[in-house]
């Protein structure tokens, strides 16, 4: 427990009774996975959208010797991440970390961290949209009875569509995957470069839609195979550039833009990794560590005046992906 | 057009045996029976109300008959599970609707609207879904560079046209068609009656057709069942009934026909 923690509450503020019936939920995600399991989501004290399926989840995970990191689209310097570590710092007293190896349990909005995740570890996706067809079947009744009978075309035609429209499988995030040969699973709005990393993860991963009531999961090592034709194969994408700050050519990137004269650098979006990185001594085109002297205030930029970011003064701790990642939703969530 | 000599097996595709589908104390259709052979083309014909539609829904699955038997191929359909029931829905079997909205899905193009029940069924290779779809499309008459246009930019004529090439795409043996001609004008009405003898005959469909217009079953049907509140009250083959017409319903149904 840390000084932090608000005794008023009881432990990560739910209830237990609420507790135990999102365990429940839980045991019975991980027994049938990728099966979406109804539960009754209560409201938190934060609005719909900001993850209030995960928090559940994790609360219900939560013990007082975990160790907890939260991520918003890979940065821990984030407002929604900020925000939930607070809520668990405050109302379950629990360790915090922003290191992907040291957390037990990492609640995570649409990344999956590069580190690689170890047995033990949790990983809680919060979850806006969790039925895979809704935007195909509106009717929820007959979506059930498709997951029901296996019946999956749909899914594909959405491909098709794409590649139709656009030559290639267009979709980037939220990239359909079937779970174990039977249930097809909307991975939440993860890119599609990390869904290679939810199958055979030795973590167990929960999925928390609040406002849609439902959790799902994926036990550890899992098969999970993204969805896609014979000749057209899935491709887990990023940009073809490497980090600017540390140099990584295999981690998903953040196009960041400094300028309004075209100016625009690729960062790491998962933070921790990145810093990581550059703590180690490696480095990126853009990155200038240990200036001797504070650098020199900066005039601050003006809008229509070509303003600049500081890129070359970047410091350990300094994240530009934070700059990027407002609380901005994706257009495919729906407004309560 | 009655020719019999597509029928060319002695066992009935689908037989259906005193079929019954009641709304509460009303009568949507009652004790409906009669046997379908490979190749033949069944009219059912009668004003709205009489149970047609009803008819056509219990037999293609779509509402469950509170009596009666239906077998399709030796097998019964209403024992299937359905998962089998479904599966046969999407390959054995097509229902052509009445508004091609409701057979379309609007916000897909026209190739993915073929390809819909191909994908169904396990194809998953983009370049033969689209090749097949693009023949389809070349056989309802749709010129192949609207393939990836949507249904909503197309008349009502070709929608219904689009509707049928998806669901005679998985190469089904039975159709059901309820009133597939209905809401278009006569001059596409008579392309889309042409096309669809043309397939029909092709591909030795049986097809079961619903239709209030004595024309289209003149043209396409075999056979032919007159229904009036709910129950058949004529049967026999097309130009017979027509050309013969015994019950009183039926010569008044034949005598209301206008002529140009």
């Amino acid at each position: 427990m840390n000084d932090q923690a608000d005794t008023a509450y009881n432990f990560a503020y739910l209830d237990e009774q609420t507790k135990r019936m999102i365990r429940r939920a839980i045991l019975k995600a991980i027994a049938v996975p990728g099966y979406q399991v109804p539960f009754a989501s209560r409201e938190m004290p934060m609005p719909y959208g900001w993850g209030t399926g995960g928090v559940q989840v994790t609360a219900a995970c939560l013990v007082p010797e975990d160790r907890l990191k939260v991520i918003d689209q890979g940065a821990d310097d984030t407002t929604n991440a900020v925000s939930i570590r607070k809520f668990f710092q405050r109302t379950a007293g629990v360790e915090v970390t922003e290191a992907t190896t040291d957390a037990t349990i990492i609640q995570t909005r649409h990344r999956i961290p590069e580190t690689p995740l170890h047995d033990g570890q949790i990983l809680v996706y919060q979850v806006p949209i969790p039925e895979p067809l809704r935007f195909l079947e509106p009717r929820e009744t007959e979506t059930r009875k498709m997951h029901e009978l296996e019946e999956y075309g749909l899914m594909h035609v959405k491909l098709y569509e794409d590649i139709a429209r656009h030559g290639m499988i267009a979709t980037a995030y939220d990239y359909p995957v079937k779970v174990e040969g039977r249930y097809v699973m909307d991975p939440s709005p993860i890119p599609k470069f990390d869904n290679p990393k939810l199958g055979n993860n030795p973590a167990i991963q929960l999925f928390g839609a609040g406002r849609e009531q439902r959790i799902y999961a994926l036990p550890p090592f899992t098969e999970v195979v993204s969805l896609d034709f014979d000749d057209h194969p899935f491709q887990a994408s990023k940009a073809p550039h490497d980090c600017d700050l540390c140099g990584a050519k295999e981690s998903y990137l953040d196009e960041v833009i400094t300028d309004d004269q075209g100016g625009r650098m690729f960062v790491c979006s998962d933070t921790d990794f990145c810093a990581g990185r550059r703590a180690s001594g490696r480095k990126g085109r853009l990155w200038a560590p240990d200036s001797a002297a504070p650098p020199p205030p900066q005039p601050s930029p003006t809008r229509g005046e070509g303003g600049t970011l500081p890129v070359g003064l970047l410091r350990d701790g300094d994240t530009v992906a934070s700059v990027l990642h407002g609380q901005g939703s994706y257009s495919r969530e729906v407004k309560p | 057009m009655t020719v019999q000599q597509t029928i060319t097996t002695d066992q009935p595709l689908l037989r259906v045996d005193s079929l019954t589908k009641r709304y509460g104390a009303r009568i949507g259709c009652a004790d409906v029976s009669f046997d379908l052979y490979p190749g033949e083309v069944l009219g059912v014909v009668g004003e709205s109300g009489s149970g047609k539609s009803t008819l056509l829904s219990c037999l293609a699955g779509h509402l469950s008959p509170d009596l009666g038997r239906i077998s399709y191929d030796g097998r019964d359909v209403l024992a299937m599970s359905e998962t089998e029931r479904r599966r046969l829905g999407r390959t054995d079997w097509a229902y052509v609707h009445q508004n091609p909205r409701d057979g379309l899905r609007m916000g897909v193009s026209a190739g993915g609207n073929v390809g819909e029940r191909l994908m169904a069924v396990g194809a998953r290779h983009y370049g033969d879904i689209r090749a097949k779809a693009t023949d389809w499309l070349g056989r309802v008459e749709i010129a192949a560079d609207r393939i990836d246009d949507r249904p909503s930019a197309f008349s009502g004529g070709m929608q219904q046209r689009l509707q049928i090439a998806r669901n005679l795409v998985t190469g089904p043996r039975l159709v059901f068609m309820d009133e597939p001609t209905g809401g278009l004008d006569v001059s596409v009405q008579a392309r889309l009656l042409d096309l669809l003898r043309g397939l029909v005959r092709d591909l030795g469909l049986s097809v079961i057709i619903v239709t209030h217009d004595l024309a289209v079953v003149r043209l396409l049907a075999h056979r032919l069942m007159v229904m009036k509140s709910g129950r058949v009250i004529e049967q026999g083959l097309t130009d017979q009934v027509l050309d013969d017409p015994q019950a009183a319903y039926t010569q008044l149904l034949v005598s209301s026909v206008l002529q140009v």
